[in-house]
């Protein structure tokens, strides 16, 4: 499927936000600088003192000379990132994958993000969402390359599926993001249009230019690749908990876990979602990262059970010289059930919840697949008549058939007895299991079972419901038809009470 | 006129001593709880006393098997086919199925298998702690007295029924459980002259009761009931050793 990404530029992040804290700044001649060796230089211009020719990467001095009145103020880096962040992490409305452009810009990628919503309706939202706060400018485009060219030298259009070489002809040079020393040469060379070399063969390029030149055309074309880092979207239900002191000791950490989950347990109440799973990051002072997580057979938002599960993996946390940060994050939520259903015919101070719990705890030590429950299933044969039920509130389709006698005690694998059995269809007069004889006083059966064909293949079983001189009950069945010339094989498959 | 007075005297300490216990006597404490009314007058308070433990010993399948029937015929005296209760075992031999016929419900168990008998007693605790359960039966090859008077603790918080099926029979101690069972089978009886296999019949021993005494019975299992065919070994209430 083709990319589709969009560039966005705020060419006066800073200053618009100077202005959106500071009214009176609205409409004035400002600049953000910064100290440059022994020059001062301009970082961050406003609307109106781009439009009396000011520019970033001038010097004060300079742009003094143009406009005397020029307000200046001090840049700081962090907050630009800090902003930039923010913005990007807003752009998630739109779209999972949102890449920052540092310094001024994002980029989105909005590949099948036109399934509800045109490109056009796109821009408009969000030049609506920034109207009067923001100056944005949009580009769409195949490629990150020609997004970005469009954005910053065009009025902001729209280029459609593999139109990107169109739009970039009539550009300059800048528009492909080449460096400086590259863009001075082509200047120089009278190429002032990207018409004027693209079409221009690449060895030819290479040899004036150096490789870099083939590289950004290729990109903006789109038949080079370009790198595209989505920022982590971030987990609505995450907590961090910074530490004084580092923190060594289980006591501290259970501390930890306690506070974490208070507060989280308080933000799921309110949006009525339970636990499922969550993951505890323990960083420690040496930078190393350690992590448990726990999961839940039942959304849960009850503190004391959540952080029992927490408690039995705490030893696995290693605090060697202690831990400064942890962060806990809720990786699956799902809807707290509505108070209790009619799923069991329980009494009526059973609580289910109470049990999920305690499951919990055991499956934590034991791992999920030491529980089960079982629903009988529509099989005759016996290995297949039950199933493990799914989850905790599952009930039987069918009822639990009781015609037919069937152990309480079932042997895993049929064992292979010997037997002293008169003619063909009846009883065995006696057996050996495990060294001991047993004497057969009284039989039923028997009761032929098939193998189910559609499963598996084999010889069907006759089994026998038998009763030894002990007064001791046996499920015993012979494989296959009786034959004169081989020996049939007998085997003991349970234990009836 | 001393005599009778003495006894009067020595059975309201017996009650009292009781109290302490935690056999606390309801007001329908001679009620049947089982509806084996001669093997419940063996038990403190002539009822099957629930809320505590209960220690069954079978040392072969033949037996886990109707020891097993035998619980469930219990369970479901006692809570009416409702309980949800948890198995906790080593290896999942235990066929709901054939568990039916004894009355349960087969998915209302919860099946915990698990390896090492350290692992099968932690979790037998932590599942007598949890209020909700109307059974937990623990399949355990033997248990220290300690062990055993930490799980009657639990119990006596939380009222839950424990089943504890011994499997070691060599080295059976002295354990603070409520009652030691041991249940082998017997032939079985049948109806008239039918031919087959007929109804279960076990030869069901209380071996050891708390502040009750020991008793031998032989108990069928006919049309969902269990029910008592003869009683032998039946010792009076005056010679029982209190503690034993």
């Amino acid at each position: 499927m083709n990319k589709r990404y969009a560039a966005i530029w705020f060419p006066y992040l800073l200053t618009d936000q100077m202005a959106l804290k500071q009214k009176e700044l609205l409409g004035q001649a400002y600049a953000l600088i910064a100290q440059e060796r022994n020059k001062q230089m301009i970082v961050n211009v406003s609307r109106e003192a781009n439009k009396q020719g000011l520019r970033p990467n001038m010097s004060l001095a300079d742009a003094r000379i143009t406009l005397p009145s020029l307000l200046t103020f001090k840049f700081h880096p962090q907050k630009e990132q800090k902003l930039l962040k923010a913005m990007a992490e807003w752009f998630i409305c739109f779209t999972p994958h949102v890449a920052v452009n540092s310094p001024d810009g994002l980029f989105l990628d909005i590949t099948g993000c036109t399934a509800w919503k045109s490109e056009e309706q796109h821009v408009e939202e969000i030049k609506a969402h920034f109207a009067g706060k923001y100056h944005v400018k949009i580009g769409i485009a195949d490629t990150l390359g020609a997004a970005w060219a469009i954005a910053h030298y065009t009025k902001g259009q729209i280029a459609k599926p593999n139109e990107q070489l169109q739009h970039l002809l009539n550009l300059p040079p800048k528009a492909l993001r080449l460096e400086e020393s590259i863009l001075q040469r082509l200047a120089k060379l009278g190429f002032h249009h990207i018409d004027s070399f693209i079409h221009i063969a690449p060895s030819t390029l290479r040899r004036r230019f150096g490789d870099e030149i083939n590289l950004r055309i290729g990109q903006a074309l789109g038949y080079k690749p370009e790198a595209f880092e989505p920022i982590k979207e971030p987990n609505p239900y995450e907590e961090r908990l910074h530490c004084l002191e580092p923190i060594q000791t289980a006591k501290g950490i259970e501390i930890a876990i306690e506070n974490l989950l208070e507060k989280l347990c308080n933000r799921l109440q309110k949006d009525d979602v339970g636990v499922r799973n969550a993951k505890l990051s323990a960083f420690r002072l040496d930078g190393k990262l350690q992590q448990i997580s726990i999961g839940t057979n039942q959304p849960s938002i009850h503190i004391k059970h959540l952080f029992k599960l927490f408690e039995l993996k705490i030893k696995q946390i290693e605090p060697d010289l202690g831990i400064e940060l942890f962060i806990m994050e809720i990786t699956k939520v799902e809807e707290l059930p509505k108070q209790q259903e009619t799923f069991w015919q329980v009494h009526n101070q059973t609580d289910l919840g109470e049990i999920a719990e305690l499951l919990d705890r055991i499956s934590i030590k034991a791992g999920k697949n030491a529980i089960r429950r079982y629903v009988p299933q529509e099989h005759h044969w016996p290995e297949n008549s039950i199933r493990t039920a799914t989850d905790l509130k599952e009930q039987p389709e069918t009822e639990w058939p009781t015609h037919k006698p069937r152990p309480t005690v079932l042997l895993n694998q049929p064992e292979l007895i010997q037997v002293t059995a008169p003619i063909p269809d009846y009883p065995p007069m006696n057996f050996t299991y495990k060294g001991e004889i047993h004497r057969i006083t009284k039989a039923d059966g028997p009761e032929r079972l098939e193998q189910e064909w559609w499963l598996s293949d084999g010889k069907h079983r006759d089994y026998y419901y038998v009763e030894d001189d002990k007064g001791q009950r046996y499920w015993l069945f012979r494989s296959g038809h009786y034959d004169s010339k081989i020996a049939a094989q007998w085997f003991i498959h349970g234990f009836f009470a | 006129m001393q005599q009778p007075l003495k006894k009067i005297i020595i059975e309201r300490l017996q009650r009292e001593i009781l109290d302490l216990e935690g056999f606390k006597a309801k007001a329908q404490h001679t009620q049947s709880k089982l509806g084996l009314r001669i093997l419940e007058d063996n038990f403190p308070n002539q009822t099957f006393p629930t809320g505590t433990i209960h220690e069954f010993i079978s040392e072969r399948p033949e037996h886990t098997a109707c020891t097993s029937a035998f619980i469930s015929g219990v369970l479901t005296r006692l809570n009416n086919q409702n309980g949800v209760y948890i198995w906790i075992g080593k290896q999942k031999q235990l066929f709901p199925v054939g568990l039916r016929k004894f009355g349960i419900q087969p998915h209302q168990i919860i099946f915990i298998n698990l390896v090492k008998q350290k692992d099968i007693l932690w979790a037998t605790e932590e599942a007598l702690k949890c209020k909700s359960l109307s059974g937990v039966i623990s399949e355990l090859e033997e248990i220290t007295f300690a062990q055993s008077q930490r799980l009657q603790l639990t119990v006596e918080k939380s009222k839950v029924t424990g089943f504890i099926l011994r499997t070691q029979t060599e080295r059976i101690n002295a354990t603070a459980c409520a009652a030691r069972w041991q249940i082998k089978p017997l032939a079985s009886e049948n109806e008239g002259s039918l031919p087959g296999v007929g109804f279960a019949k076990w030869q069901v021993d209380l071996l050891k009761v708390r502040n009750g005494n020991t008793a031998s019975c032989v108990i069928t299992y006919h049309h969902g009931q269990l029910a008592i065919v003869e009683t032998a070994n039946t010792y009076p209430l005056t010679h029982q050793a209190i503690g034993s």
